[in-house]
């Protein structure tokens, strides 16, 4: 077909949708000549459909309850490290430990200042992480686990002020509130620097990579799945024919 | 510790094998020769002489299997966890049977899971998704209304874990690519672009980044840079051709092409548009590379090219000598795969794999070698090379530049040993 039939074809075909009260969504705004019917084809540019509908804003404000690190986003209210202490104790001690030290399995809450550069880094808000607002954020989102979003801004101050305690952030006396929320500095906030892989990595782009003779010896087996053996359902040897 | 080695016979072969073709015969790989055949047996095969009861009484009619499953015989085929590595099933992951899978497409109920407040279930007619922040007018879509958007696109992506092979950045330590490469699967998705819906919205211009939230009981958030959102990034309802499975996210969830697998929210309820990511728990606490320094990179959204090897493995070991295929995946969260190479002495020397089924960015990718094996140990690895020309390092040049604390982002290459007896293992070697 010749690029002026299919052309005529759309532009035909447009006219007998529309007729029917069927219209080409990406045609809509105009009746355009045939040459501009091809090329709206190619330049979309954005067009509402009027799908949906416009958000209340109590619905807004339900489910938009993330925090930012400037405190945006954070509700009004208050909440000391000794009210924390009650809440943390009968909601949260079970799974983090009394301590925030971790009961079994359960992740740590507390601790591990300066242990990233060794062999079990261990990443609390004291020792890893940067901002204070993801604490109030994710405990007020998540947690307690299985029973979320069930904690009133109070409490979830006074449980991030808890927390900050058991970090050594702040004092036994401290009270948490949306005032002086972004005054407590956190340890690690410096340690932490966007993807650089790009550059750091540069030596990974490789346009003639080795494929003969690669390795000045024959390789040598120095560790082995087998030996840490914690494979599930690991299986005996095979028979070869 | 050096346990075993190739010796330096078998390596001058395997050498001579992959240099030239007059040598492959007395290599452990071999290009599939003509072999000799066996003779007929003493007796005759009983399967065929015979009559089956499957091929005498009637089996079931349609509709006794409304809803199609495996056969009775595929029953091992299943996802797979690890029970030591999580405190709670509910927060925990399991793994794709690589291993038994094949050509591009992962099989839906086979996709491996990561979840961190259990599977959602929820009823479609309930769920809505909401745009909200720096926009002209908040807005609340129904999953109804997002089938009606124009501009419907289908793609197959692969989806991995940034903790893909996390435990293996120490040294080998499950033996099996479904526990150490398990954590990607590659489906086609049916949705419509996330450009659609922001710009049904309206973002300000001085909007930069998307928080995607989903509606599970963890509240799952990420910050995504605005330019990803409006590039590629899909809203579906749809994989390989039917809903979503819902620990896929059903109703609705986030297709991020290429970027690692925590970022494609499940159960997909809310974009926020901001000027600022949010640094929620998952892109601080979690998800940030801790390097030898102890400082840490974030925000490394990209996934490497990376490529294992799936059979041989050690859930799936050589049977047989004479002909055998060695086949795996490979994949970029950069674009195409250019080129699989593999090798069979522990990298010293590599040939190019050949490459079957289509080649789509930010897809797994199907490769094989086709050879006779003649009972020699091997050492076999396979190096992916994405179109952008980055080449998948080895798991110690990765070692070097990130030491061994960053869990994420492990796309060192993998190295199984077959043994004589076909037993495959999961090894380092030095
Ligand atoms: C039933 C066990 C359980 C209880 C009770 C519980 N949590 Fe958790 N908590 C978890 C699990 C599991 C995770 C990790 C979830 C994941 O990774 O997806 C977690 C994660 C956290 C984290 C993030 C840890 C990190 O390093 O990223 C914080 C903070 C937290 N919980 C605080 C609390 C607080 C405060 C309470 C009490 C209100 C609480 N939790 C109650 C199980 C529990």
């Amino acid at each position: 077909m010749s690029r002026s039939a299919k052309v005529f074809t759309a532009a035909t075909l447009c006219v007998a949708l529309a007729g029917t009260g069927m219209v080409l969504a990406q045609q809509r705004p105009a009746a355009p000549a045939a040459g501009a019917v091809a090329a709206a084809a190619h330049v979309a540019a954005p067009q509402r459909t009027g799908l949906g509908r416009e958000a209340h804003a109590a619905e807004v404000a339900a489910w938009a309850i993330a925090i930012r690190p400037d405190g945006q986003g954070l509700p009004p209210g208050s909440g000391s490290v000794k009210k924390g202490e009650d809440i943390y104790q009968t909601q949260c001690a079970a799974c983090h430990g009394e301590f925030g030290e971790g009961a079994g399995r359960w992740p740590v809450l507390a601790g591990g200042r300066g242990s990233l550069k060794g062999e079990n880094p261990e990443k609390t808000l004291g020792s890893f992480w940067p901002y204070l607002s993801t604490t109030f954020d994710y405990v007020r989102r998540a947690m307690p686990y299985g029973n979320a979003q069930s904690l009133s801004n109070d409490e979830v101050y006074a449980l991030t002020a808890y927390i900050m305690y058991l970090n050594d952030l702040v004092p036994e006396s401290f009270e948490l509130t949306r005032e002086n929320f972004t005054s407590v500095p956190m340890p690690n906030v410096g340690g932490f620097y966007d993807d650089d892989r790009e550059t750091t990595e540069r030596a990974f782009w490789n346009p003639n990579p080795c494929m003969t003779d690669c390795r000045p010896t024959v390789p040598q087996v120095t560790g082995r799945a087998r030996v840490i053996d914690v494979t599930p359902e690991g299986r005996s040897g095979p028979r070869v024919e | 510790m050096t346990e075993t080695g190739m010796s330096r016979e078998t390596a001058r072969l395997n050498r001579r094998g992959f240099l030239g073709a007059a040598g492959l015969a007395g290599a452990g790989l071999a290009t599939a020769a003509t072999g000799v055949r066996a003779a007929p047996p003493a007796t005759p095969d009983p399967l065929i002489t015979d009559v089956q009861d499957w091929a005498r009484v009637l089996g079931d009619g349609v509709q006794a299997r409304p809803y199609g499953s495996p056969s009775q015989f595929e029953k091992h085929v299943v996802r797979r966890d690890v029970e030591w590595l999580t405190a709670s099933r509910e927060s925990s992951v399991n793994f794709t049977p690589l291993h038994e899978l094949d050509g591009i497409i992962t099989p839906s109920g086979l996709c491996f899971e990561r979840h961190h407040g259990g599977i959602a279930e929820i009823d479609p007619s309930k769920h809505r998704l909401m745009i909200n922040g720096l926009v002209d007018k908040p807005m609340v879509f129904t999953v109804e209304d997002l089938k009606r958007f124009p501009g419907r696109q289908n793609h197959a992506y692969f989806l991995e874990c940034a903790a893909n092979s996390g435990m293996e950045w120490r040294g080998a330590q499950l033996n099996g690519c479904q526990f150490t490469h398990g954590m990607v699967h590659n489906v086609w998705y049916t949705g419509i672009p996330l450009k659609t819906l922001l710009d049904e919205a309206g973002i300000r211009t001085n909007a930069k980044w998307l928080l995607a939230e989903g509606a599970d009981s963890s509240g799952m958030t990420r910050s995504i840079p605005l330019d990803k959102g409006l590039k590629d990034c899909l809203v579906v309802w749809s994989m390989n051709g039917e809903a979503l499975r819902p620990e896929q996210g059903y109703p609705v969830r986030l297709v991020v092409p290429g970027w690692e697998g925590n970022m494609w929210v499940k159960w997909l309820r809310r974009i926020e548009v901001g000027d600022q990511p949010w640094h929620q728990r998952e892109e601080t606490s979690k998800y940030t590379d801790l390097l030898a320094d102890g400082r840490s990179r974030r925000f490394t959204f990209i996934m490497d090219a990376k490529s294992v090897v799936t059979n041989p493995s050690p859930q799936a070991p050589l049977k047989h000598k004479g002909p055998n295929v060695l086949t795996g995946l490979a994949w970029s969260g950069r674009g195409k795969i250019g080129r699989v190479d593999v090798s069979i002495d522990g990298g010293r020397n590599w040939r190019t794999a050949r490459i079957d089924g289509p080649v789509l960015p930010m897809s797994l990718t199907r490769f094989y070698v086709d050879f006779d094996w003649n009972g020699q140990e091997l050492m076999i690895q396979s190096r992916a090379i994405d179109e952008t020309g980055y080449v998948q390092p080895t798991k110690d040049e990765l070692r070097k530049v990130r030491g061994v604390n960053s869990i994420y982002h492990n796309n060192g290459i993998q190295t199984w040993l077959v043994r004589a007896n076909g037993e495959t293992e999961n090894v380092e070697i030095g």
